[in-house]
């Protein structure tokens, strides 16, 4: 890689957190899209549709731990609405119990990569991670119109 | 003035006939215990109607304690707000001293032990399809629960919907009183998803349009609409808004709540969910095998997001 691509590539990649950081619905949005595509992934394997692997399975937890402590920051009062958002103003409402949850499942996704081995602790740790998401999306989200 | 009188006693007869015939046809009925033949409660079995029949989403107190169903969270409605009742084995606040044909009679008829008409917010259009043995095993587990004190307030409603007797004309169009009826053409396991989707599990109830006397809509059922509830859309579950999904898609969502596209459910189908996970997975494959096999079936149009 020349140095000039190097460069490119590295303003690239600032440019796009930059925009992403003055965006927090857009981030939140990539995060959780993101997230889903590590579930897709998780659920076929836990289901057996596709053979389990071991690295892939820390990798899903690792994108989970990542996102929950990522996502902390947010929701700042000034990104309640707009860009299509599904937050659901209860989020503001319960900021402390809406940061707790992420907490729990950033503590519980690092906790699951630490225990996952072969298969069958993948399929048992997997349910448990997956409760998060339920968790925070029966009460936090708004319902898709 | 005889002609007057002549009025009078025609337009008496005519008003007078109208209440007889609305009183005829709005007349609760009732299951006799008579009707009731020995049984021995099959508690386990109970316990699966309990979670088919997702009665704690709407009755139990707190959502981390399923078994106290003190009475639940207000359901919002366009016709006013419900709050449903304690059906804890308490002898005073709940159902502790309701005889097993009073239960049977809640849960085919619509109809309370004293005699009025339950509002369809408590779904018995759809447990009126359920088998009566099932009830029965229901009533047996329910009263293994711990009872619970105090009473849920009363139903908030907006006239005309607040004369209960008037529930009687609306169940002419919606109670059929039919159970069941298995199709033998189909298979032991369709047959038992069937009956578990549209008896207990009255899923078509929250994912159906209703017409405006909140009715569902039987040529539309299943194909989604706006949320009886007031917010937001329910999804289209017969062909046309599952084609992509798996039987086995459809199972594993009803045990973890994750969908297909990594997405996972939200909002009153995460209460579902807690219910479902206690299924077999045997029931979950059953209502998963029903379910896929639903023609394709336009739904009302979703509206445009904000």
């Amino acid at each position: 890689m020349t140095i000039r691509t190097m460069l490119a590539a590295a303003v690239l990649v600032s440019g796009v957190t930059a925009v992403a950081a003055q965006d927090p619905i857009a981030e939140r949005k990539a995060l959780m899209k993101a997230n889903g595509d590590q579930a897709r992934t998780g659920a076929l394997m836990a289901r057996g549709e596709m053979p389990f692997d071991l690295a892939k399975a820390q990798a899903i937890f690792q994108a989970y731990a990542d996102a929950a402590t990522k996502s902390k920051a947010l929701y700042p009062e000034t990104a309640k609405t707009g860009g299509d958002t599904a937050a659901d103003p209860r989020i503001w409402q319960n900021m402390s119990d809406f940061q707790a949850k992420l907490a729990k499942f950033a503590q519980d996704a690092t906790e699951a990569k630490a225990k996952v081995k072969d298969e069958a602790s993948f399929k048992s740790t997997f349910s448990e991670v997956q409760k998060n998401c339920g968790g925070c999306h029966e009460t936090y989200r708004m319902k898709k119109s | 003035m005889r002609l007057l009188r002549i009025l009078v006693i025609a337009a008496t007869l005519v008003l007078g006939t109208g209440v007889a015939v609305f009183f005829v046809l709005t007349e609760p009925t009732r299951v006799p215990a008579a009707a009731l033949g020995p049984h021995t409660p099959d508690l386990a079995n109970g316990r699966t109607m309990f979670f088919a029949g997702g009665c704690a989403s709407c009755h139990a107190s707190s959502k981390e304690d399923r078994t106290r169903l003190g009475g639940g969270a207000p359901l919002h409605s366009p016709f006013g707000t419900f709050h449903a009742p304690n059906i804890s084995p308490d002898p005073n606040d709940g159902i502790g001293r309701w005889s097993e044909a009073a239960f049977v009679t809640a849960m085919q008829d619509g109809t309370s032990p004293d005699g009025s008409h339950y509002y369809p917010a408590f779904p018995y259009t759809s447990y009126q399809r359920m088998e009566t043995a099932d009830i029965r095993d229901l009533f047996a587990f329910l009263k293994t629960l711990p009872p619970v004190q105090g009473r849920a307030p009363d139903h908030e409603m907006a006239f005309p919907f607040s004369v209960r007797r008037g529930i009687g004309l609306w169940k002419t169009l919606h109670l059929d009183g039919l159970s069941f009826r298995p199709d033998p053409t189909k298979s032991a396991a369709w047959n038992r998803g069937a009956y578990l989707v549209n008896g207990p599990g009255h899923c078509a109830e929250c994912h159906s349009p209703r017409n405006a006397l909140g009715g569902v809509v039987a040529s539309q059922r299943f194909a989604g609409g706006p949320n009886p509830e007031g917010e937001g859309f329910v999804p289209n579950i017969t062909g046309k808004g599952l084609a992509s999904w798996s039987a086995k898609d459809i199972a594993y969502m009803l045990e973890t709540g994750d969908l297909p596209d990594g997405d996972s459910v939200g909002g009153t189908m995460a209460a579902v969910v807690r219910n479902t996970r206690e299924l077999s997975a045997q029931d979950r494959d059953a209502m998963a095998e029903y379910l896929k096999s639903l023609p394709p079936v336009d739904g009302p149009p979703k509206p445009e997001r904000k």
